[in-house]
């Protein structure tokens, strides 16, 4: 596998782009990047969605010293264009980013980005949402835990909606 | 030609197998293809298929040629 792999979605005007990386990545500048290379949005977008999820050094009580994400080559980047294609019939957004990290991970590297970008807030927010849900829960990705007396899987994600009041 | 089966995750480490190539014949569905591996155990009904990267389950047809991949629940993100 390529350290970074990029795969695009053939949306009209938007240049939707997917990347997983082996490396360590900076989502602020992948996001400058990107909005920098995608001149159809200047001027355009109203509203850009971000969503971080970054890797902590605590679960279930134990201190978490890394992580190893597995994936299923070719099958995680069909889900995920098909989710942003789910999000694209859903809502009338600009553009989308999404950059999800495999391989080993330690605690406080970024893990995924997905960012969203559109004329108005509603589409945006939700899309971006929609596409962090989908994918915690239908892409292909397999997280283990080392901790510092063990090794084990992570055996199922959290709900997105716990802590709402 | 033949189907190739495909294991990930905590499920390959409790197998202790990764991929595997099964002659196509008298198998027509994932659950067969389940059966011809592990034939003494029940496919637990906590892990997911897929059939040429398409989610499946286990009365999914299979034919020759494809790719057939059993996982544990995912959790990327």
């Amino acid at each position: 596998m390529a350290t970074k792999l990029l795969f695009f979605h053939g949306s009209p005007g938007a240049s939707v782009k997917i990347i997983l990386t082996k490396t360590e990545f900076d989502p602020w500048a992948e996001i400058k990047t990107f909005q920098t290379n995608s001149p159809h949005i200047r001027g355009k977008h109203g509203a850009t969605a971000t969503f971080v999820g970054t890797m902590r050094d605590f679960n279930e009580g134990d201190t978490v010293t890394m992580m190893t994400l597995e994936y299923y080559p070719g099958m995680t980047e069909k889900h995920l264009e098909k989710i942003v294609a789910e999000a694209e019939k859903q809502w009338n957004f600009l553009d989308c980013l999404v950059v999800h990290r495999v391989g080993d991970i330690l605690p406080n590297d970024p893990i995924v980005l997905v960012s969203v970008w559109s004329s108005h807030r509603g589409a945006a927010f939700d899309a971006c949402r929609f596409i962090m849900e989908q994918l915690k829960s239908k892409a292909p990705f397999w997280k283990k835990e080392h901790t510092e007396n063990s090794v084990r899987w992570v055996a199922k994600n959290s709900s997105g909606y716990e802590g709402a009041k | 030609m033949s189907i190739h089966v495909r294991f990930f995750a905590s499920l390959r480490e409790q197998l202790g197998v990764r991929e595997q190539c099964l002659e196509a014949e008298g198998i027509e569905t994932v659950e067969d293809v389940w059966k011809r591996v592990n034939p003494k155990l029940s496919l637990p009904e906590h892990v997911l298929t897929a059939v040429n990267m398409d989610y499946a389950d286990v009365n999914s047809l299979v034919k020759d040629g494809d790719e057939v991949a059993f996982f544990p629940r995912v959790t990327g993100g």
